[in-house]
C-alpha cells in the first residue's frame, strides 16, 4: 500500500453535503461527516434512517442528488482500492454454485483487474483470511450449507483479503450466533488496532459502547458524530428516535 | 362479407375473453403462466383428439384444461422442491409438453386438420367455415359459440368471485386468514386460463392468446389503478386491437392473428410513452422538475446555514455551489433560477441571499424531514 | 435408414455447436434468473430474420443471424426499459415482448410468403426448426459466432462470475456492472440466435433453460456446471438431430427438446447431490429412525413401571402411544434384533434393545440440557 500524504492523514472518510432523494422525499439530507483514521465507528439510527443508503452512497453504489465523498482527501473513484465492503448477507443468492474459498477469493478481484485469473498466492491469502475468521475448515463447503453466522464470516474474510485501509460493513450482526458476533467484534478491534478505519451499520444500541469507540447517529439528517459516550445522550437519542426510543 | 363480420365478431369475443382473466394474471405476477399453459394444452388436445377423433368434441376442452392444470401443478412442485427457481421451473415444463404434442401430430395425425403451424399461428380467417349445425340448421360458426360460452364463463366467474379475487390478489395473507384459500383461487384462475386458451387457440393460435391475455391488461395497468376500470379498459383495448388488427391485416394481406398482436403492442407502446401518470415522458418531465425543486430547497437550507456567519460572503455564492454541491454549472443556474422565480432568494452578482419567504421555506424543510 | 454421409455430419456439427453454446450461456442465464428472457429473445428474433430477408432478399446465414440478434437485443432492452420505468413487472413485460414481436414476425412472414420470389420458402422453418436444412455455410457461421461467444465468456469469466453472484460487491470493487450486464446479455442473445435455424423460435428457450437446470443438480461448482451444461446441450442436440434424421417427418426442434427434457427429469430426480429421490429417501430414513427410537423408548418406559424391562406389551397400546403404524416399525426392529414378540401381537425389548433405548434416552436428556 502506498503511503498517504500527510495533511490528509487524519481524516479517512470525509462526506460533504451529501443529499439523496427518492422522488421528492429526502432519504439523506445534507450529511457532513468526517471520520478520523483508526476508529471503529457505528452508524446508528432508527429503521428507515438511511444508514444503508449512506454507506452505499459513500461507496458510489447509489448516485446522490448532491454532495462529495473523499477518501484520504481524494475523490472516492481514485481511492477505491483503499476501501473494503461487506454487504448485507441477504443481498446475494446463497444457492450459487460455489464454495467458501471461492467467495473469499473474489475479494482479490479488484487487485487483479481485468482478465487476470486468481493465482496460488491469491488463494493462499484467501485461506489465511478464512483462518482469521475461524472458517479454515469450511473452505471447500458449498455456501448454501453454511449457517447465517458462517456466511457472514465468509463475507468478512472476503473483505479482509481486499487488504483495505477502510472497511464498510452493513449490519454484520444480523442473523448470526453469539460466537460469530464475538469473533467479528474481535476482528474489527484488531483491524482498528492496526490503524485501519472500520465503519459499521449497526442497530443495537445496547452493545454500542461495548463494541465501538465512535458513533454516527442519524435519522435522514445527521444528529451527532463523535466518541460513543458523547454521541449517546438522552437529547441526541430523542432527536433520532423521537418518542420511540425505549432504551432509557 | 358476412364471413368477415363473423371473423371480426369471433376476434372481439376472443379479445374480451382473454383480457378478463389476463388482468388477474398481470396483477398476480404470473403473466407467463399464460405462455406456459397456452403451449402445454396442445398435448392434452392431441391426446384427447386421438381418442375421440373429433376436433370439435367438448372433451378436447376438458383434456386441454387438465393439461393446463397439470402444468401448473408440476411447475409448483418443482419450485417447492427447492431445486430450481421459479422462472426456470416455468420455462422447463411447457416446452416438453408442447414438443410431445407437436411430435404426436407430425407422426400420427396424418391428414387431419391438426397441424403444428395452425396450432401456433391459428387461422381465424378459416374460423367461419366450421359451422355449428343442429339437425341441418346452420347456427353460425362453431368458434363463435365456443368462445361465447368461454366469455360467459369468465364473466360469471369474475363477477361471482370478484371480492375474493380482488382480496387474494392484493393481500393473499389476509384473504387466507378470512378463509378464502389462495391456492383454490389460484387453481380456479389457472383453469379459467386453460379453458380460455383452448377455446381461443383454434381461432388465433397459442401465441396470440398470450398477446391478448397480457398486453391489454398491462396497458390498462399503465392507465388506471382501479380494478374495475382496469377490467373494462383491458376489454376495450382488446376489442380495439382485434378490430384494428383485422383491418390492418386485410389491408396488407397478412396474418390476422399476427396483426392483432402487433396492434396490442402499439397500444402498449403508446401507454408506455404517454400515459398521464405512468408514461415515460411524463415521468421524465416530473423527475426533472422534482430534482430542480428539491435541489432549490437544498440551496435554501444551505444559504440559511451560513447566513450571518463570517464565511457567508464566500459560502453563499453561485461559484461555491458549483464547487460544494457537486452540481454542474448549468444545473446550479437552473436551480438558482427556480429559487428566484419562487421569490425565495435574491441574487447580487455572485452572491445569493435569502428572502423572508426563503428563510421560512428552508426552516419548514428542515423540520419536516 | 441412417448413414453417416457428408450432409448428416454437417447437421450433427451444427446441432452440437448450438447445444454447446446455448448450454454454456444458459448456465449464466439460469443463475442470473434470466431463464425466461430466453423465451422473449427467441420469439423476438423472428421479425429480425424476416426484415433482413425483406431488405436483402438474401438467406445468407450471417445476415439472418445478425438480424435475429439485433431484434432479440431490442426485445431485451425493451423488457428492461419497461421493468425499470413503469410498474409493469418483469413477467408481464416478457409476455408482451414475446407475443407482440412474434405477432410482428408472423405479419412479415405472411407478407414474405406472398412475395414473388422463389427464395422465400425456407423461412418458416425458423418456427419449429429443421436441422436437415443446415448447410455447410450455416454451420461455419454458427461455429464462428459460437467460438466468439464462448471466447468472450472465457475472457470475462471472473467478472461474469462476480457480477452474477454479488452485483453490489462487484460495483464496489470498481467493475462497470451495467456494461458487463449488457455484454453478458448480448452473449446470451447470440447463443440463442445460433440455434434458431435448427430448433426454432418457439422452443429455443428450452435450450437455454434445460441444460443449465440439469447441470445445476450435479455439481456445486460454477465451472463444472457450465461445462456440464454445454455437454448436456450438445448431447441432446446431436441425439435429437440423429432421431429426426432417422424418422421421417420428425421435427428437429421438438425432438431435441424432448431429449433434453428427459435429461432434466433424470437430473432432478436422481442427481447424486440434489436428486429429489435421494432427498425423499433421506427424509424417510430420518423419519423411520425417529419412529424406531420412539418405539424402543416407549417399550422401556412402559416396562420400568413393571420393574421387568423385558415385559411384553400389546401392539394396540404401542400403536396408541407411538403415533403412526407400530406393526411395521416393530417388524423392522425385530430384524435388527432389538425386540422380540413371544406371542402374537405382544412385543418386548431384547437386551440389545434395552441398551439402545437407554442410550437414546440419555442422548435426548443430554441434548435437552444444552438448550
Amino acid at each position: 500500500m502506498t503511503p498517504i500524504e500527510s495533511d490528509s492523514q487524519d481524516i479517512a472518510v470525509s462526506v460533504k453535503d451529501l443529499t439523496m432523494a427518492y422522488r421528492e422525499k429526502p432519504v439523506l439530507w445534507d450529511i457532513d461527516m468526517e471520520v478520523p483514521r483508526g476508529v471503529l465507528m457505528a452508524i446508528v439510527g432508527p429503521n428507515g434512517a438511511g444508514k444503508t443508503t449512506l454507506i452505499k452512497a459513500i461507496l458510489g453504489l447509489l448516485k446522490p442528488a448532491a454532495g462529495k465523498v473523499e477518501i484520504f482527501g481524494k475523490p472516492f473513484e481514485s481511492q477505491r482500492y483503499y476501501v473494503g465492503y461487506v454487504p448485507q448477507c441477504g443481498s446475494v443468492d446463497w444457492d450459487f454454485p460455489t464454495n467458501a474459498l471461492d467467495v473469499v477469493t473474489m475479494g482479490r478481484y479488484g487487485h487483479l483487474g481485468w482478465f487476470k485469473r486468481p493465482s496460488k498466492m491469491d488463494r493462499d491469502l484467501a485461506l489465511d483470511a478464512l483462518d482469521r475468521v475461524g472458517m479454515a475448515d469450511f473452505a471447500d463447503r458449498q455456501i448454501s450449507q453454511l449457517s447465517g453466522g458462517q456466511q457472514q464470516r465468509v463475507f468478512l474474510a472476503r473483505a479482509l483479503v481486499q487488504d483495505a485501509m477502510i472497511y464498510f460493513m452493513d449490519e454484520p450482526f444480523v442473523g448470526v450466533d453469539a460466537v460469530t458476533e464475538k469473533t467479528i467484534v474481535g476482528i474489527l478491534k484488531t483491524l482498528r488496532d492496526q490503524g485501519k478505519t472500520v465503519i459499521v451499520v449497526h442497530h443495537d444500541l445496547q452493545t454500542l459502547s461495548e463494541y465501538f469507540d465512535w458513533a454516527f447517529l442519524m435519522n435522514v439528517r445527521q444528529i451527532a458524530l463523535g466518541p460513543v459516550s458523547e454521541v449517546i445522550t438522552q437529547e441526541n437519542l430523542k432527536a433520532a428516535y423521537g418518542g420511540r426510543s425505549a432504551i432509557f | 362479407m358476412i364471413d368477415q363480420l363473423f371473423v371480426l365478431a369471433i376476434a372481439c369475443v376472443v379479445a374480451i375473453a382473454c383480457a378478463l382473466p389476463g388482468v388477474f394474471l398481470v396483477l398476480r405476477q404470473v403473466a407467463l403462466m399464460s405462455d406456459a399453459i397456452s403451449h402445454a394444452i396442445l398435448l392434452g388436445i392431441v391426446i384427447v383428439f386421438f381418442i375421440v377423433k373429433d376436433l370439435h368434441s367438448p372433451f378436447l376442452i376438458v383434456g386441454a384444461a387438465l393439461t393446463g392444470i397439470l402444468t401448473v401443478v408440476l411447475t409448483e412442485l418443482v419450485i417447492q422442491s427447492g431445486r430450481l427457481k421459479k422462472d426456470a421451473a416455468i420455462g422447463l415444463i411447457f416446452p416438453f409438453f408442447f414438443s410431445i404434442g407437436v411430435i404426436l401430430i407430425t407422426q400420427f395425425a396424418g391428414s387431419v386438420h391438426l397441424d403444428s403451424d395452425a396450432v401456433l399461428l391459428g387461422e381465424i380467417a378459416f374460423a367461419p367455415f366450421n359451422r355449428f349445425l343442429i339437425m341441418g340448421l346452420d347456427l353460425g360458426p362453431i368458434s363463435l359459440w365456443v368462445m361465447g360460452a368461454v366469455l360467459v364463463l369468465n364473466v360469471t366467474f369474475i363477477t361471482l368471485f370478484y371480492k375474493e379475487l380482488k382480496l387474494s390478489t392484493f393481500d393473499s395473507a389476509l384473504a387466507a386468514s378470512m378463509g378464502f384459500s389462495p391456492v383454490v383461487l389460484h387453481y380456479a384462475l389457472m383453469s379459467l386460463v386453460s379453458i380460455t386458451a383452448v377455446g381461443a387457440f383454434d381461432a388465433v393460435g397459442s401465441i396470440l392468446v398470450v398477446a391478448l391475455m397480457i398486453t391489454p391488461p398491462a396497458t390498462a395497468y399503465l392507465l388506471t389503478r382501479q380494478l374495475k376500470r382496469m377490467l373494462l379498459l383491458s376489454a376495450l383495448i382488446g376489442i380495439l386491437s382485434a378490430v384494428m388488427g383485422f383491418f390492418f391485416a386485410v389491408a396488407i394481406d397478412a396474418s390476422i392473428a399476427g396483426a392483432m398482436a402487433t396492434v396490442t403492442g402499439v397500444f402498449f407502446l403508446l401507454a408506455f410513452c404517454f400515459s398521464p401518470d405512468q408514461g415515460v415522458l411524463q415521468k421524465y418531465l416530473r423527475l426533472k422538475a422534482q430534482r430542480v425543486s428539491f435541489s432549490a430547497t437544498m440551496l435554501l437550507v444551505q444559504l440559511l446555514d451560513h447566513e450571518g456567519t463570517d464565511t457567508e460572503r464566500e459560502e453563499n455564492t453561485v461559484s461555491n455551489m458549483i464547487d460544494h454541491m457537486g452540481w454542474t454549472e448549468p444545473f446550479v443556474k437552473q436551480v438558482v433560477r427556480h429559487g428566484l422565480h419562487q421569490k425565495a432568494i435574491i441574487r447580487k452578482g455572485d452572491g445569493l441571499f435569502l428572502t423572508d419567504l426563503g428563510r421560512e421555506l428552508a426552516r419548514s424543510a428542515m423540520t419536516h424531514t | 435408414m441412417l448413414s453417416f454421409d457428408y450432409t448428416l455430419i454437417v447437421v450433427l456439427f451444427g446441432t452440437l455447436i448450438l447445444g454447446l453454446v446455448s448450454g454454456c450461456l444458459g448456465a449464466f442465464a439460469l443463475l442470473r434468473r434470466q431463464s425466461l428472457l430466453g423465451d422473449a429473445i427467441s420469439h423476438a428474433a423472428l421479425p429480425g430474420i424476416c426484415i433482413v430477408f425483406m431488405l436483402t432478399y438474401s438467406k445468407h446465414p450471417l445476415l439472418l443471424l445478425l438480424g435475429a440478434a439485433v431484434a432479440g437485443w431490442i426485445g431485451t432492452i425493451t423488457v428492461m426499459a419497461v421493468v425499470r420505468h413503469t410498474s409493469v413487472k418483469e413477467d408481464a413485460a416478457l409476455g408482451i415482448i414475446l407475443s407482440v414481436f412474434f405477432g410482428m414476425g408472423l405479419v412479415f412472414l405472411t407478407i414474405i410468403q406472398r412475395m414473388p420470389t422463389a427464395q422465400q420458402s425456407g423461412l418458416s422453418t425458423y418456427l419449429f426448426g429443421s436441422a436437415s436444412t443446415l448447410l455447410l455455410n450455416d454451420v461455419i457461421t454458427m461455429a464462428v459466432l459460437g467460438a466468439i461467444t464462448l471466447g468472450i465468456l472465457l475472457l470475462f469469466w471472473k467478472e461474469f462470475k462476480l457480477l452474477t453472484f454479488d452485483r453490489d460487491y462487484a460495483q464496489s470493487l470498481g467493475f462497470p456492472i451495467s456494461r458487463l450486464d449488457i455484454l453478458i446479455t448480448t452473449l446470451i442473445v447470440f447463443s440463442i440466435v445460433i440455434g434458431l435455424q435448427s430448433v426454432g423460435v418457439v422452443l429455443m428457450s428450452a435450450m437455454i433453460i434445460a441444460p443449465a437446470a440439469s447441470a445445476r443438480q450435479w455439481t456445486d461448482k460454477l465451472s463444472v456446471m457450465v461445462c456440464l451444461s454445454g455437454v448436456f446441450g450438445a448431447v441432446s442436440g446431436v441425439i435429437g438431430a440423429l432421431l429426426s434424421g432417422a424418422i421421417s417427418k420428425l421435427p428437429t426442434g421438438p425432438t431435441i427438446v424432448v431429449v433434453i427434457s428427459i435429461i432434466v427429469i433424470v437430473s432432478l430426480l436422481f442427481a447424486p447431490l440434489r436428486g429429489i429421490v435421494w432427498g425423499a429417501m433421506r427424509q424417510r430414513r430420518y423419519r423411520d429412525n425417529i419412529r424406531f427410537q420412539t418405539m424402543l423408548t416407549n417399550l422401556m418406559l412402559f416396562s420400568e413401571s413393571d420393574t421387568d424391562p423385558f415385559y411384553p406389551h400389546d401392539i394396540a397400546a404401542l400403536t396408541a402411544i407411538g403415533r403412526g403404524p407400530a406393526r411395521k416399525a416393530m417388524a423392522d426392529l425385530k430384524e435388527k434384533g432389538l425386540v422380540v414378540n413371544p406371542e402374537a401381537d405382544m412385543w418386548a425389548l431384547t437386551a440389545a434393545g434395552l441398551k439402545e433405548a437407554r442410550c437414546i434416552l440419555a442422548d435426548k436428556i443430554g441434548g435437552a440440557s444444552h438448550d
